[in-house]
């Protein structure tokens, strides 16, 4: 097919990724007539692979996230397989510092965190040993299932009227003065009202083709799985230098560790390796969680994450194109995507976001970013000889 | 421009050294594997030959890699001893050992990598190894890969029970293992590979009752056939199992159902090889990224190389099977398909596809939430295959997530295909249009403490962190343009937690 076709949206999503899935979703529950594109499979790249925390006390949509999670079943009318409460535990006395001043800083904002000694943790999550120094229980956030969950938005959005077209990419956003027109498609040309962009790594290259610039570095972060193990009365546990979680039929999901940065062209990964680096987090598991170290690896997977300058999202309406609000959540999106998608749907329809000063989080602070931003932080993508050198020069 | 800086977090630099480089890795003793071992080392190349058998008796419970399907007799369990009946069943491996190839058995590959797009960081080509203790890493400049071809299963009531295997299972217990614990099979399929399959047993003195197949006539080459009929055995054509029934030890009967007239009958016998197919044992070939496509000639997803050695990596070339398997017929996708078809027809829905996650085939096409999430919502209860399909072409990664189908500890080795079939069947296209689910490191299920990596590489420890180690990205919003905004960042550097 060709660009002669003319169809369309009030608003269009590009990205039907768990981000923009939920904003699709917000926006047709106001009854806006939403489309969502997608390059590929709904939620197919990092939006169902990460861990599926949802705690994130750095947030300014952290109030709302932990307000909406135990509703979202209920709300998308589908399982997420959301199970409240979280208990990250140290083996050491470094992380025990780090987790507990993370606990003061939940208690901070109002929320309920219990040291644990070691025997409590245990008690709560029986997979750990002897070797546990202490850790902090959350009484609220938690963890739910990243891939039912992407399934249950698009259904729930379908549930409401909004479309889905899959395995059709943008390829270019088409303008008039300072407004939105459309999105070129290679099905065609869909035109909008007003235009979503929450596209991953792929949206910087798109909105610099409306004159909009979103810093953003690629890079790889890859988990593992093992076979189904006992059931542990407080799923989301953590630590040890990893995320994860465990899943209600059993399974260890774990992730952490070094990330490479890559060249993402526009038309979004191609392969999503994961390497030798399972050895490494299978050692981590197996400390953590040393009553789990029979259990058997059976996957490992990589997702291809877009990081910002700051590690911090934007999500912005923009002044210029007037039609236009910007998302990436840099890395970070899953968890928060119940609110993020509630703070889209505000700024496209009331021009601002109703529950929380979300104003730090706008483009406007990458102005001034020199070009050659990821060079000079060493966020580029490695050549292979340098990687050969370094092997050379760091010896065993 | 600004001086080039450095991310200590990121994995550049930190993959570890291998613990040991040959310049030339074979994977796979069999007859290929071996004879390409050997000529390598006549090059003068310094040559590892590893082989994964004897299996560790876990993984063979596990079906991995073969569908032994539990016919197999305690002497699996001991090792030492099946080390030297593995040695002596592979007469070859003597002259390999003396041409001057290393031979280590009883070591799996459990993942294989080589430099390349998204994965530029990783210095050199480089295979994850393992036994049944630990693991290590071996670098190579040149892999070629023997890792044959494996059985495809589908699911029949009651084929979940011991003695229910696949033809190369059954030919590895045979002759690798001296442990087959069968004595009178009944055999699916009539193509070569059950005439093959009935001729072997025959051979080694066990009964064969019957070979079953759904198509109009016997399918393999005329000779077989006439060795088959000759020997006495039964090739019941136009005819389908319908249900396997036994007792503590498995298999004691297979019923069977003639599809013209509808008549059933009983056959008794204490093992059902199928033996309709095998297809090549691409895995470390897909977690290496090397080119493959579905290619019914091959026998399913097969290694894109057009002379059968050569690949899509300069590094990797094929020996044996694991390039397609020769002897099949040019439709032979479309043959498992009707076999699938016609099992369909045969079962009720509640037949289980996929026995690591308890999956039937009703649930699969309803997209069925897994039971330990209770009853499904309105919503759910309504959604189906057939709703998927609308929204775009057959993904078997997506029905996996949503039904755990494929999700197991065999790591879908006795339902990737069968799976991949029943969407077919069920979607009307042809197998051959659904795209493979792909393949992930580890292909051999092993334990964390086997595959860990105790003696990491003291930089990966040092910088290791949860997440990118972004400092500011975990800042209290509040905080953020503040005083305290350094205080956060100070105190955490990064490792913090999602």
């Amino acid at each position: 097919m060709s660009g002669s076709t003319t169809t369309g949206a009030g608003v269009i999503v590009i990205g039907a990724g768990v981000t923009g899935l939920s904003a699709a979703w917000w926006l047709a529950r106001s009854g806006v007539d939403v489309l969502v594109l997608d390059k590929g499979v709904l939620g197919y790249e990092a939006s169902s692979r990460n861990g599926g925390g949802a705690s994130h006390y750095q947030s300014p949509l952290f109030h709302e996230e932990q307000r909406l999670w135990p509703l979202m079943d209920d709300m998308l009318g589908y399982a997420t397989e959301y199970r409240r409460e979280r208990v990250v535990f140290a083996t050491n006395a470094h992380h025990l510092g780090h987790y507990r001043h993370m606990g003061a800083m939940c208690r901070d904002l109002g929320y309920h965190v219990d040291d644990l000694d070691p025997q409590q943790v245990r008690a709560s999550v029986p997979l750990a040993g002897d070797n546990v120094t202490g850790g902090i229980h959350l009484r609220f956030g938690g963890q739910a299932n990243p891939q039912r969950t992407v399934q249950a938005y698009a259904w729930a959005l379908q549930d409401l009227g909004g479309r889905i077209v899959q395995h059709c990419p943008a390829t270019k956003i088409l303008s008039a003065g300072a407004r939105i027109t459309g999105v070129e498609t290679p099905k065609g040309v869909f035109a909008c009202d007003y235009l979503v962009v929450a596209a991953g790594p792929q949206a910087e290259a798109l909105l610099a083709g409306v004159g909009v610039r979103l810093p953003l570095a690629p890079a790889r972060a890859e988990m593992i799985v093992t076979e189904p193990g006992p059931i542990m009365p407080v799923g989301g546990a953590d630590g040890n230098g990893l995320y994860g979680r465990q899943t209600l039929r059993g399974n260890l999901a774990y992730g952490g560790g070094p990330h490479e940065w890559l060249d993402v062209g526009p038309a979004g990964p191609t392969v999503r390796p994961s390497t030798p680096l399972l050895r490494n987090l299978a050692k981590r598991v197996a400390e953590l969680l040393p009553k789990a170290a029979h259990l058997r690896v059976i996957r490992s997977w990589a997702g291809v994450v877009e990081n910002t300058p700051d590690g911090r999202p934007v999500i912005d309406r923009l002044d210029n194109p007037g039609n236009l609000t910007v998302a990436t959540m840099s890395g970070v999106g899953f968890g928060l995507s119940p609110a993020t998608g509630h703070a889209i749907r505000d700024l496209v329809i009331d021009g601002r976001c109703s529950f929380a000063d979300i104003d730090k989080l706008s483009i406007k602070r990458f102005a001034d970013l020199a070009e050659d931003w990821r060079e000079a932080a060493g966020w580029v993508a490695t050549t292979h000889d340098q990687a050969r050198a370094a092997m050379a020069v760091r010896g065993p | 421009m600004a001086a080039p800086g450095f991310d200590p977090k990121a994995v550049a630099g930190k993959y570890p050294l291998p613990d040991r480089h040959v310049e030339v890795l074979v994977i796979g003793a069999g007859p290929a594997g071996i004879a390409a071992a050997v000529a390598a080392a006549r090059d003068g190349a310094e040559v590892l030959l590893i082989d994964e058998n004897p299996v560790g008796a876990g993984l063979m419970g596990l079906d991995t890699p073969l569908y032994y399907g539990g016919r197999y007799t305690g002497a699996v369990q001991t090792k030492p001893r099946m080390l030297e009946q593995v040695f002596g069943a592979k007469p070859d491996l003597e002259a390999a050992i003396e041409a001057g190839v290393d031979v280590q058995l009883g070591v799996y590959a459990w993942g294989t990598w080589v430099p390349g797009e998204a994965l530029a960081a990783l210095p050199a080509p480089v295979a994850g190894l393992a036994d049944d203790e630990t693991s290590w890493m071996v670098g190579f400049d040149r892999l070629i890969l023997a890792t044959g071809a494996r059985d495809v299963a589908f699911a029949f009531p009651g084929w979940d029970q011991p003695g229910v295997m696949g033809a190369r299972g059954l030919a590895a217990l045979i002759d690798t293992y001296d442990a087959f614990a069968g004595r009178r099979l009944a055999i699916l399929g009539s193509g070569d590979l059950a005439l093959e399959t009935a001729l072997h047993a025959l051979e080694k003195g066990l009964d064969v009752v019957a070979l079953i197949e759904i198509g109009e006539t016997a399918q393999g080459s005329a000779d077989l056939i006439a060795r088959v009929v000759r020997a006495g055995v039964p090739i019941l054509t136009r005819t389908v199992p319908v249900r396997v029934d036994g007792g503590l030890d498995g298999v004691e009967r297979l019923t069977v159902r003639d599809l013209t007239d509808g008549v059933e009958q009983t056959l008794e016998c204490d093992t059902v090889v199928q033996a309709v197919a095998v297809t090549p044992v691409i895995e470390l070939l897909d977690v290496l990224g090397a080119a493959r496509a579905m290619q019914t000639r091959k026998g399913g997803h097969a290694p894109v190389s057009p002379d059968g050695v050569a690949t899509s990596l300069s590094v990797l070339t094929l020996a044996g099977d694991v390039a397609g398997i020769v002897s099949l017929p040019r439709d032979s996708v479309a043959y498992q398909q009707a076999w699938m078809r016609a099992l369909i027809a045969a079962a009720d829905g509640d037949v289980v596809v996929c026995q690591c996650e308890d999956v039937t085939r009703e649930a699969l096409l309803a997209v069925r939430q897994p039971t330990y999430l209770g009853p499904p919502s309105p919503g759910m209860a309504r959604r189906r295959l057939a709703g998927l399909l609308q929204d775009g072409p057959v993904n078997q990664d997506q029905i996996k997530r949503l039904t755990r189908a494929c999700m197991g500890a065999c790591q879908a080795r006795r339902c990737r295909e069968q799976v991949a079939l029943t969407l077919a069947c069920a979607s009307n296209q042809s197998a051959e249009d659904i795209p493979l689910a792909g393949y992930r490191a580890p292909v051999r299920p092993l334990p964390l403490c086997v595959l860990a990596a105790w003696d990491e590489a003291r930089d990966m420890t040092a910088n290791w962190d949860v997440w990118f180690g972004i400092p500011g990205q975990w800042v209290p919003y509040a905080d953020i343009g503040t005083e305290r905004e350094a205080l956060h960042e100070g105190m955490f550097g990064g490792d913090m937690h999602l």
